[in-house]
C-alpha cells in the first residue's frame, strides 16, 4: 500500500471571511510574494521529509486562489523529481480540459518522468467549475476534450516512429514527436478522478487507477462499478493498485493534540468552496438534467446527503464537525492507532484500496505540526499499513 | 405556459438537422431568431407579430428540445442551418428578426447571398466587435451575479424573473439547454465572431436596428455603431426596455416590424 502526502499549498493569510470570494476574483495583491516564497518552501521541505520517512508525494493544481498555491503540477514536481530520491510523484491532476495544449503537458510530463528516473504518476483531471472562465475554455464538453487529450498524449508518449499528425476535434497537430521519451514504458502510470458511476466505467474499461477525493462510504459504489467494467474489458480482477482515496488527516501522540490539528486541516473542506457566485456552476459543466435540478431549487441550499460508516444521513454542504468528517470516511484523525484502525476499517469496506492520498497539511496548519504527523504516520502507521496490504493481498501485490 | 398554445409546434429534418418550428398567424413570413436564453418571454411578440404576419419562430440547434449536432460550433453554422431551412420552406419575400444571440445569427445569415431576404430587423444584436482588445464591448454574461444581470438586461428587473419552480421539467431542461448552447457558440472569442464586422457591408437587404434605451449588456452606442456598419440601416431607440426590447415593449417592437413589412420598407 501506497500513502501520498498531499497539500494544496494553502495561502491562508488571505482567507478574510468578509470576502465572498477566495477564488478567481480575490485580487492578487493579497498575496505578499514573500509570504508566498517561504510557504513554498516550507511546502516542498515536507515533502522532501515525506520522502525520507517511505511517504509518497500527490500534488495538484488551482488557477487565480488563494486556496491553492500550486498553478502548475509541472512546475512544482520538476522541483521534486530533482529533491527528492524514492517517492512516487502523482500529479493529481493536471486539468487537461482546461489546458490548451497537450502536446506542451506530454513534453513536461516526459521530463519529469525522465529527471526523476521513472517516478511520475500521471493524474488527469476535468477540473473544478471554477477555473474555466478563468483558463477561457469553454466549460461545455469538458470531459470529451479531457479525453482527446488523454489519447493525444499517451499517443505522444509512445509513438516511436517520428513525427505523426493529429486532427481531432479540440486538437491539432502536425510533426509531433516528443524529446525527451519517457522513462517508464510505455508511459507512466495514468490516473483518473471520478464521482459518478458513469466515469468510474470509463477509466475501468482504460485500465487506469481510479481515484476518488473525499466520497466517503459512496466509494464502494464506485469502486465496485470499476470493478465490474475492469473485469469485463480486461478479463481479470484489478488489483487494490487501481484504486485510489483521498481523505484529510491528522495524527498526532494524543487525541486532543490530534484533533487540534483536525481543526486547521478542515478549514480546506470549508474555504475551497468560497468563490463568488457567477462561477460556481458555469454553463454546460454540469449535465443539463442537472442544471435544470439546480434551477428548480433556485435560491435554496440543496443537501447532499451522504451516509457515516454507521449508516446515519449527513449533509455534507453543511459544516461539519471533526468527529462527523471521521465518521463519515472523509478524515482518518488521531493517534497513530486509532488512525490505523480508521484506515483499516474503511479500507476494507472499499474492498481494497492501494493508494491512500493523504492531505496531511491544510489550512494554517504549521510546519512544526506538519512534519510532526508526518513523522508519526511514517514512523508508526505506514510500516503496519505495509504489513496489513502484504498479508491480506500477498507481498507482489501489496508493493505494487 | 405563456401564450405557446397560440403557436403550433412541429419537428422538421433539415439535412438532418433536428429542427423544432412554432409558427403563428397569416401574411408575409418572418423569421424570428430567439435570444440566447431561448423562446421563453418571447411569446407575447410573437402573439402580437402573428395579427400581421406568418411567425415563424424556431429553436436554434442545441436549444429547445433539439439536440446539438456534433460538428456545429459556430453561429456561421447556425446561420448555414438556418439558409437550409430558408430553402426547405421555400420562404420568400422574408422578413428576418433576431434578437440578441438570434441577431448575431440573423447579420451572419444576411451577409450571405441569398434572395430570399427582403428586410432584417435586428434587436440588440451581438456578434460583432468594434472596440480594442482592452475594451469589453458585451457584458460578460457569465461573470454576473443573477441580480445583476436582471438589471443590465431588463429596463424592469423584475421582468427578468422566472418562476423556475412552476416549469414542467421540460421547460427546465430546455432552459439548461440553452443556456449551455449559447455558451458552446459565444464563449471565447466572447459573443462575436472577429470576422463578423469586416462583412457586415454585404448586407442587402434594408436593415433597421432597435436598441433598447436601458440595455446594460450592449450599450445604445454599440447598437449605433451596429447600425452605421451596415449600409443604408436605420436605428432606433425604444424606451423603457433593455436588452430585450421585444420582451419588454412586445406591442411597440411588433408594430415597428409590422409597419416596416406594411411599407414595403
Amino acid at each position: 500500500m501506497r500513502v501520498f502526502h498531499f497539500t494544496e499549498e494553502p495561502y491562508p493569510d488571505a482567507w478574510d471571511p468578509s470576502r465572498d470570494s477566495y477564488r478567481v476574483t480575490l485580487p492578487n495583491s493579497e498575496c505578499d510574494p514573500q509570504t508566498a516564497s517561504s510557504l513554498y518552501h516550507r511546502y516542498l521541505d515536507e515533502w522532501a521529509l515525506a520522502d525520507e520517512l517511505g511517504l509518497d508525494i500527490m500534488v495538484n493544481e488551482h488557477h487565480s486562489t488563494a486556496t491553492c498555491l500550486t498553478a502548475s503540477c509541472h512546475v512544482i514536481l520538476s522541483i521534486l523529481a530533482r529533491i527528492t530520491k524514492r517517492a512516487r510523484l502523482l500529479a493529481l491532476g493536471v486539468p487537461l480540459a482546461n489546458r490548451a495544449d497537450p502536446q506542451r503537458i506530454a513534453e513536461e510530463l516526459s521530463m519529469i518522468d525522465v529527471i526523476s528516473r521513472g517516478r511520475l504518476e500521471m493524474g488527469f483531471v476535468k477540473g473544478v467549475p471554477y477555473e474555466p472562465p478563468v483558463a477561457n475554455i469553454s466549460p461545455v464538453r469538458m470531459m470529451d476534450r479531457v479525453w482527446e487529450a488523454h489519447d493525444f498524449i499517451l499517443k505522444a508518449m509512445t509513438t516511436r516512429t517520428g513525427p505523426f499528425n493529429f486532427e481531432g476535434e479540440y486538437f491539432h497537430y502536425r510533426n509531433v514527436n516528443i524529446w525527451p521519451r519517457p522513462w517508464q514504458q510505455p508511459h507512466p502510470p495514468v490516473w483518473i478522478t471520478a464521482s459518478s458511476l458513469g466515469s468510474a466505467a470509463a477509466v475501468a474499461q482504460r485500465g487506469h487507477v481510479l481515484a476518488t477525493f473525499l466520497l466517503g462510504y459512496k466509494t464502494r459504489d464506485l469502486f465496485d462499478r470499476y470493478r465490474e467494467h475492469y473485469r469485463a474489458t480486461h478479463g481479470r480482477e484489478p488489483g487494490p493498485d487501481r484504486f485510489g482515496y483521498l481523505a484529510l488527516c491528522a495524527i498526532a501522540d494524543t487525541r486532543d493534540k490530534a484533533f487540534e490539528r483536525a481543526e486547521e486541516v478542515r478549514r480546506y473542506i470549508t474555504t475551497t468552496s468560497v468563490v463568488y457566485e457567477p462561477f460556481r456552476s458555469p454553463p454546460g459543466y454540469m449535465p443539463a438534467t442537472d442544471y435544470a435540478r439546480v434551477l428548480k431549487n433556485a435560491g435554496a441550499k440543496v443537501p447532499r446527503m451522504v451516509p457515516t460508516y454507521d449508516g446515519r444521513m449527513k449533509d455534507v454542504n453543511s459544516p461539519l464537525e471533526v468527529q462527523e468528517l471521521i465518521d463519515l470516511g472523509l478524515m482518518f484523525c488521531g493517534t497513530p492507532d486509532e488512525v490505523f484502525q480508521q484506515i483499516v476499517a474503511f479500507e476494507s469496506y472499499a474492498g481494497g484500496i492501494g493508494n491512500l492520498l493523504l492531505m496531511m497539511q491544510g489550512g494554517a496548519l504549521t510546519h512544526d505540526d506538519t512534519c510532526d504527523s508526518l513523522r508519526l504516520f511514517g514512523e508508526q502507521v505506514l510500516p503496519r499499513l505495509k504489513a496489513y496490504a502484504a498479508e491480506k493481498y500477498g507481498a507482489a501485490l501489496a508493493a505494487a | 405556459m405563456e401564450m405557446i398554445a397560440a403557436a403550433s409546434r412541429r419537428m422538421l429534418d433539415v439535412r438532418g438537422i433536428e429542427q423544432e418550428l412554432f409558427e403563428a398567424g397569416d401574411g408575409a413570413p418572418v423569421l424570428f431568431l430567439h435570444p440566447g436564453r431561448g423562446l421563453i418571454g418571447s411569446w407575447p411578440f410573437i402573439e402580437a407579430l402573428a395579427g400581421k404576419a406568418r411567425v415563424i419562430a424556431p429553436s436554434h440547434p442545441g436549444f429547445g428540445k433539439t439536440s446539438l449536432p456534433r460538428w456545429m460550433n459556430t453561429v456561421e453554422d447556425l446561420a448555414h442551418h438556418y439558409l437550409d431551412l430558408m430553402d426547405a420552406l421555400d420562404l420568400r419575400d422574408l422578413t428576418v428578426v433576431g434578437s440578441s444571440f438570434g441577431g448575431w445569427i440573423a447579420a451572419a445569415l444576411a451577409i450571405k447571398p441569398t434572395s430570399r431576404i427582403t428586410r432584417l430587423v435586428l434587436m440588440d444584436p451581438v456578434g460583432v466587435k468594434f472596440g480594442g482588445r482592452d475594451d469589453r464591448d458585451i457584458v460578460d454574461i457569465w461573470a454576473q451575479k443573477r441580480t445583476d444581470l436582471a438589471a443590465m438586461m431588463f429596463h424592469d428587473p423584475a421582468k427578468a424573473h422566472i418562476d423556475h419552480a412552476s416549469l414542467p421539467e421540460e421547460e427546465l431542461l430546455a432552459l439548461a439547454r440553452n443556456r449551455e448552447s449559447e455558451a458552446w457558440f459565444g464563449w471565447s472569442p466572447y459573443m462575436h465572431d472577429p470576422k463578423l464586422i469586416h462583412r457586415l457591408h454585404r448586407i442587402a437587404a434594408p436593415t433597421t436596428v432597435i436598441w433598447g434605451a436601458s440595455d446594460g449588456i450592449v450599450t445604445p452606442d454599440y447598437g449605433r455603431a451596429y447600425a452605421a456598419a451596415i449600409p443604408g440601416a436605420r436605428f432606433q431607440i425604444i424606451a423603457e426596455a433593455g436588452h430585450f426590447p421585444h420582451i419588454e415593449q412586445p406591442e411597440t417592437c411588433a408594430r415597428i416590424v409590422g409597419d416596416l413589412i406594411g411599407q414595403g420598407r
